[in-house]
């Protein structure tokens, strides 16, 4: 269980006053729960995930995974990147086993289970190759296969597909999905696209900014619907699908023009 | 048939010609500018310099003190190799002196200024510490501290490395400061996401991520350390080329001088082109992600 726990996130810029970028924000995630959080840029999404990651403390308030405090990045807890962050040097493959590597498994075994985790994202066949070949699809899968690859109990997805094209990102929403279906693993994922986030979430989160905070939450059925029928076009094209998401738009209409929920 | 189908009929013929836009000239086809190989036209203006020298010393347009004819600078160039100059000491050993003088001081400047570099990118102490001191010493021309240097160390060769050391190490010492404070922090959190240490970060992913900058540091430096080379052969050399060149001034041998010239830019060339195949070699993806 992660739990974030009244945490608030202040810059102090050396001129002007401090800048508010996440208030008293409480939220528990549960394994095999898939949240998303969504929002407009500037509404602190990303410094949410970047303190449960462990990159930036929290000025005040604290967050927990399975009772301890976190303080700083740990392989329990998976990071996917919105640029990839792949290690060009290194081939595909070497990539996703460079974690396992830093934790000093030998090599036959780290490559075994490499492999195993490109065969989940589609790309065993492109093990060989090096990273700066690949197209932005497949490095960003590359990406969530070096994530899983350390078997964390979270994945912190921040906004991965944004630069993808609507055809590789859908793609990529199955595979998430597959990959979420097959562990009880605790997932939460940044986006500001309202398709996305209802597809893929099992809870919602909305966020607003000045000061950064969750203002709703919704709980979301597609996703599990997904991992039974495996016909994500069936779901986007639902009526209920529809009628949510119009739902979700215009109350981030309404909160981004009024500044209040 | 509703009006909202959509038709999956193929376009016509036509209808396609009519679409396909106005069409370029076969061959052309739009780059950046400055695109393109530049192999044939650099070699068009080596060979125009050499037509011109010829054609300048061959019409009596320069005396020849002031610029020797390509003949006598090539013979120049054959009586060196045998050493039949002042000296009496075969061009081979010049050059093997000059060279063995640069690439030790610059093996020696790749050793400790690489990994001064590094830490002075990865330590705020360390940074600190070396700073001022590459800050204050770099802009300095190599003679104007050569003195200082033969009051110190002597006349031997350990005066002549360490001038060409200096030379190379401090824009070792900032490339790889530079590569490092470059390294994308993202990289850089992915690693401790995956449970990195911080000297596996150091090791395995900022020294990687700085190679690209190391090596043009290394290209630098080692022009530097040519650069170099005359002044340091300045103090009491009896070899090497810098002194060959050095002393066919004193004597108006400029056909020798000329020669020495050409070859310190054969070999800097030459050995700048090794460097860029091994910066294609060991950075392939420099440029490309």
């Amino acid at each position: 269980m992660l739990e974030i726990e009244r945490v608030t996130v202040e810059f102090r810029p050396k001129k002007g006053p401090p800048m508010v970028a996440l208030q008293n924000v409480n939220l528990t995630i549960r394994p095999g729960e898939f949240v998303v959080a969504l929002g407009a840029s500037g509404c602190g999404k990303t410094t949410l995930l970047n303190t449960v990651a462990g990159f930036l403390p929290p000025t005040s308030g604290q967050i927990r995974l399975a009772g301890k405090t976190v303080l700083g990045p740990g392989k329990e807890r998976g990071v996917v990147f919105q640029q990839h962050a792949l290690m060009p040097w290194l081939s595909v493959v070497a990539n996703v086993e460079f974690g396992l590597r830093l934790q000093g498994m030998p090599r036959g075994e780290r490559r075994r289970i490499a492999l195993e985790c490109l065969d989940k994202v589609g790309l065993a066949q492109a093990a060989k190759q090096p990273v700066y070949e690949l197209s932005g699809g497949m490095q960003q899968r590359v990406g969530v296969a070096r994530a899983i690859a350390t078997s964390p109990d979270v994945m912190l997805l921040d906004e991965p597909l944004g630069a993808l094209d609507a055809f590789t990102r859908e793609s990529v929403q199955e595979i998430l999905l597959d990959i979420w279906r097959d562990s009880s693993r605790m997932f939460f994922f940044i986006t500001h696209d309202v398709e996305e986030a209802l597809f893929l979430s099992t809870r919602l989160l909305i966020m607003a900014a000045r000061p950064g905070r969750i203002v709703h939450e919704f709980d979301v059925p597609f996703s599990r619907r997904y991992t039974e029928t495996h016909n994500a076009r069936a779901i986007k094209a639902a009526p209920d699908f529809i009628e949510m998401r119009e739902q979700i738009l215009d109350l981030i209409r309404h909160t981004s023009s009024t500044g209040t929920p | 048939m509703t009006q909202h189908d959509i038709s999956t009929k193929p376009l016509p013929d036509t209808a396609r010609q009519a679409a396909s836009p106005a069409r370029l000239p076969s061959g052309s086809r739009y780059r950046t500018p400055g695109a393109g190989s530049t192999r044939a036209i650099s070699a068009a203006t080596v060979l125009a310099v050499f037509a011109l020298w010829w054609f300048a010393t061959h019409f009596a347009w320069i005396k020849p003190l002031f610029l020797p004819s390509p003949e006598v600078t090539f013979k120049a160039f054959t009586d060196a190799i045998h050493g039949n100059t002042q000296g009496q000491t075969p061009l081979l050993d010049h050059v093997l002196v000059s060279v063995t003088r640069v690439f030790c001081a610059f093996f020696l400047a790749v050793l400790t200024a690489v990994p001064i570099g590094i830490a002075m990118g990865t330590s705020r102490i360390v940074r600190g510490i070396f700073d001022p001191l590459i800050e204050f010493y770099r802009p300095l021309p190599p003679l104007a501290y050569l003195p200082l240097i033969v009051i110190w160390l002597g006349i031997d060769e350990g005066a002549k490395v360490t001038l060409i050391y200096l030379a190379c190490a401090a824009p070792l010492a900032m490339a790889a400061q530079a590569g490092v404070r470059g390294v994308p922090i993202e990289q850089i959190n992915a690693a401790y996401a995956l449970g990195g240490s911080r000297w596996q970060i150091i090791t395995l992913v900022i020294l990687p991520a700085a190679l690209p900058e190391i090596l043009t540091g290394m290209r630098i430096a080692i022009g530097f350390g040519w650069t170099t080379l005359v002044a340091a052969e300045m103090v009491a050399a009896s070899v090497g080329l810098g002194q060959m060149v050095l002393n066919a001034s004193n004597f108006l041998r400029t056909d020798i001088v000329v020669m020495g010239i050409i070859l310190i830019g054969v070999l800097a060339y030459l050995f700048d082109a090794l460097m860029r195949l091994l910066e294609r070699r060991l950075t392939p993806w420099k440029g490309r992600m």
